[in-house]
């Protein structure tokens, strides 16, 4: 490789994104948009969900419950039913988004530490809402059963204090007050970096094509390595550039916390940025039209991404094929690093493990996308 | 210099190139000497370019063999490519770059030395007529100007060759004459030029013209050549109305060999015009002919060119 054609390469690049409007405002207005966007738009925050509750119980424990959950800013309870089919009734005519209902044994299930069975009926026509109040649900009724567990500890006092068996209270773990967007926007800045990184990258090589560049292109000395490297090199650049942007967005203007430190951030990113500047790479390699391409870099971005990469969507709570289908998807290491550093500050060693399958499929997808390229044409 | 035999600058044996079923490109062979202009002359889906692209590597050619400057380009096509500036047929320089940022590019990917490459620009400024013009945006120059910039961009690296697909295409007359100056500069210093036209007039400016039809050379040789060989007789240029009848009863007269439309007129080929001349003129009138007029002309290559395709297309018609 020739440090004067890359440099060649990569200032011819950078200059064409300067001056096409669409690139400029893929590449710096986009990151900002899409932030804004997920950030508030899907703003999963519940507050104050119309709740109605049926208890089976009656029992001073049942109130107990249904006093914290009206306490608690996520839910307002709105009315009391007295058989299942009152709440569809509830369900079908908005007057309630979630239904709790209190089953008749429930002192006693507390009392011999199993599960707390409350019953929690989502309204699932909003997917992000019904997740997360099943969610908070959980949370209040955990907060509330490990209390009570407390108390029955303490009166009867010389057995060992067990942990609550709550499933899925981990969930809200590292987001100690629970605030969706803390959950959600580092998770976006992956989303936000793979639209705009291989979005861009799909342009490049059909844009040669298109404008009928390639031919001359291709009839210079430059190789397939120096093509790739140097017409990625200022994607790279705006692709940092935008992270940065992002982490300032989610600190400053979200107050998501950051905990982790600058330059582990960058070091993840420079994986993951390769990994999708690659993909948008090959697609661009294999569809010589400027709009197809970015359809597809789009797709195959955008999809697996928002799905899999358990950005919003809790990948432990998804069933168990489609759980093993997102380790095929590298954002999803990313999403993982992401979270860590935004919530836990933990350090790059101790993410060792998704560090090292980006950076395993960062090396791959390079050693690939050099190949892809053939220099002929027709 | 050197005493020993010098290889040919271009050499191309046996070339043939199909896509699928149709052969672009069959059985050519030519050799070009260095500082020579070779000119390939041909119509339109003759395979002018497909030989060009197969000689830049660009294609990969389905027989034969090419080497520029004694490298085979298909073992080791980038010290080909290095050797070679290319303008293609359809101008490839980036618009929405600047004159400048587009001579610094190609002076980058071809590796132009930096402590040279100030200068080469602004040779090639100057040589292009673009002194002044540095910054304006290439989208914003005239045709002859873009061709302008686009051979001083493939000229850049000093090239041994020069290959030009149809530099002169869609530029008006006078941008045309002042190109061929421009290749007849570099040709005198040395460089070889491989350089294609549909412009039969351009091909006067070649040392040696090669014509192109459906993917065959047809004939390779100086102009004044093929114009001397091409034709098996002397030329006259019948004028007469109307001009469809004209051409029938030509082609129906024994003494006439061939006959073509030219413009408003036809060429028709005989053996000895000056005694023939007469004899076609009472023929054509005793067939209804109007406003007969006969001229002897000196052929033109365009002429040797229709006469050779004809007779190519004879040859085969006969064997079926
Ligand atoms: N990539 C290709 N695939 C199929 N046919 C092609 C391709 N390139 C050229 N041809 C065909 O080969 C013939 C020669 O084309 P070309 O070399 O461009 O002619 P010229 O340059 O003399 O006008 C034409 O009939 C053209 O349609
Ligand atoms: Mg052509």
């Amino acid at each position: 490789m020739k440090l004067r054609r890359l440099r060649a390469l990569a200032v011819k690049e950078l200059l064409q994104v300067v001056r096409d409007p669409r690139s400029l405002m893929l590449a710096l207005l986009m990151p900002v948009m899409q932030l804004f966007l997920l950030g508030y738009g899907v703003n999963l925050d519940i507050a104050h969900v119309p709740v109605c509750v049926y208890d089976q119980e009656g029992s001073p424990f049942s109130q107990g419950l249904f006093k914290r959950v009206q306490a608690s800013p996520y839910f307002r309870i709105v009315r009391s039913l007295h058989d299942q089919r009152e709440i569809r009734q509830a369900m079908d005519n908005g007057s309630c988004r979630m239904a709790l209902v209190v089953p008749a044994d429930f002192s006693r299930q507390v009392a011999l530490q199993r599960h707390a069975a409350v019953q929690a009926i989502v309204d699932a026509t909003d997917d992000n809402t019904a997740t997360l109040a099943a969610a908070y649900a959980n949370a209040v009724v955990a907060g509330f059963a490990n209390d009570v567990r407390l108390d029955l500890v303490e009166r009867t006092s010389g057995l060992p204090l067990l942990p609550a068996p709550v499933a899925q209270q981990s969930r809200v773990w590292f987001n100690e007050d629970l605030e969706s967007r803390n959950f959600i926007i580092p998770g976006v800045v992956a989303l936000v970096l793979a639209l705009v990184g291989a979005q861009l990258t799909s342009l490049t090589i059909a844009r040669e094509w298109e404008r009928g560049t390639m031919e001359l292109l291709v009839s210079t000395p430059v190789t397939p390595m120096e093509l790739l490297v140097g017409k990625l090199a200022p994607y790279f650049a705006i692709g940092l550039l935008d992270g940065l942007i992002c982490l300032a967005f989610a600190v400053f203007w979200f107050h998501v916390p950051f905990r982790g430190t600058l330059l582990a951030l960058l070091f993840a990113t420079s994986l993951f940025l390769l990994v999708v500047l690659c993909v948008g790479y090959f697609v661009s390699v294999a569809i010589p039209n400027q709009i197809g391409a970015s359809q597809i870099a789009l797709f195959l971005t955008i999809m697996p991404i928002s799905l899999l990469s358990g950005y919003a969507f809790p990948i432990d709570q998804m069933p168990a094929a489609i759980r093993l289908l997102t380790y095929g998807i590298y954002a999803r290491y990313y999403v993982t690093i992401l979270k860590a550093l935004f919530l836990k500050g933990s350090s790059l060693h101790e993410l060792w493990l998704p560090v090292l399958a980006l950076a395993g499929y960062a090396a791959a997808m390079v050693g690939l996308a050099a190949r892809a390229f053939r220099k002929r044409i027709g | 210099m050197s005493a020993m035999p010098s290889i040919p600058a271009i050499e191309v044996q046996a070339l043939g190139k199909r896509f699928g079923d149709f052969a672009a490109v069959s059985n050519v062979s030519f050799a070009v000497e260095r500082g020579e202009i070779l000119g390939f002359l041909g119509p339109n889906g003759a395979g002018k370019s497909t030989v060009i692209r197969l000689l830049c590597g660009l294609l990969r050619p389905t027989s034969g063999r090419i080497t520029v400057d004694g490298i085979d380009v298909g073992r080791d096509p980038e010290a080909v490519r290095r050797r070679i500036g290319y303008m293609s047929q359809k101008f490839s320089l980036y618009s929405d770059l600047s004159v400048l940022e587009n001579l610094q590019f190609f002076g980058g990917v071809y590796g132009v030395p930096r402590q040279a490459i100030g200068e080469r620009i602004q040779d090639a400024l100057r040589m292009a007529g673009l002194a002044g013009h540095a910054d304006t945006p290439v989208h914003a120059l005239a045709g002859g100007w873009k061709q302008r910039l686009a051979l001083g961009c493939a000229i850049l690296h000093r090239p041994r060759v020069l290959v030009l697909d149809e530099p002169t295409s869609g530029v008006d007359p006078l941008s045309r004459r002042r190109f061929w100056d421009l290749i007849h500069d570099l040709a005198a210093d040395g460089v070889t030029v491989l350089v294609s036209t549909h412009h039969m007039d351009e091909a006067e400016y070649c040392n040696r013209v090669a014509l192109i039809d459906r993917g065959r050379i047809v004939a390779l040789d100086t102009p004044a050549n093929i114009r001397r060989r091409a034709l098996d007789g002397e030329l006259v240029e019948v004028r007469g109305t109307p001009l469809g009848r004209l051409l029938e009863a030509l082609a129906a007269y024994p003494p006439v060999r061939d006959a073509a439309v030219f413009g408003n007129a036809v060429h028709a080929l005989l053996a000895r015009a000056a005694d023939e001349a007469p004899a076609l003129a009472a023929y054509l009138a005793g067939r209804g002919i109007g406003e007969v007029a006969v001229a002897r002309i000196e052929p033109t290559l365009e002429d040797a060119f229709v006469r050779m395709i004809g007779r190519q297309a004879q040859g085969a018609g006969g064997a079926a």
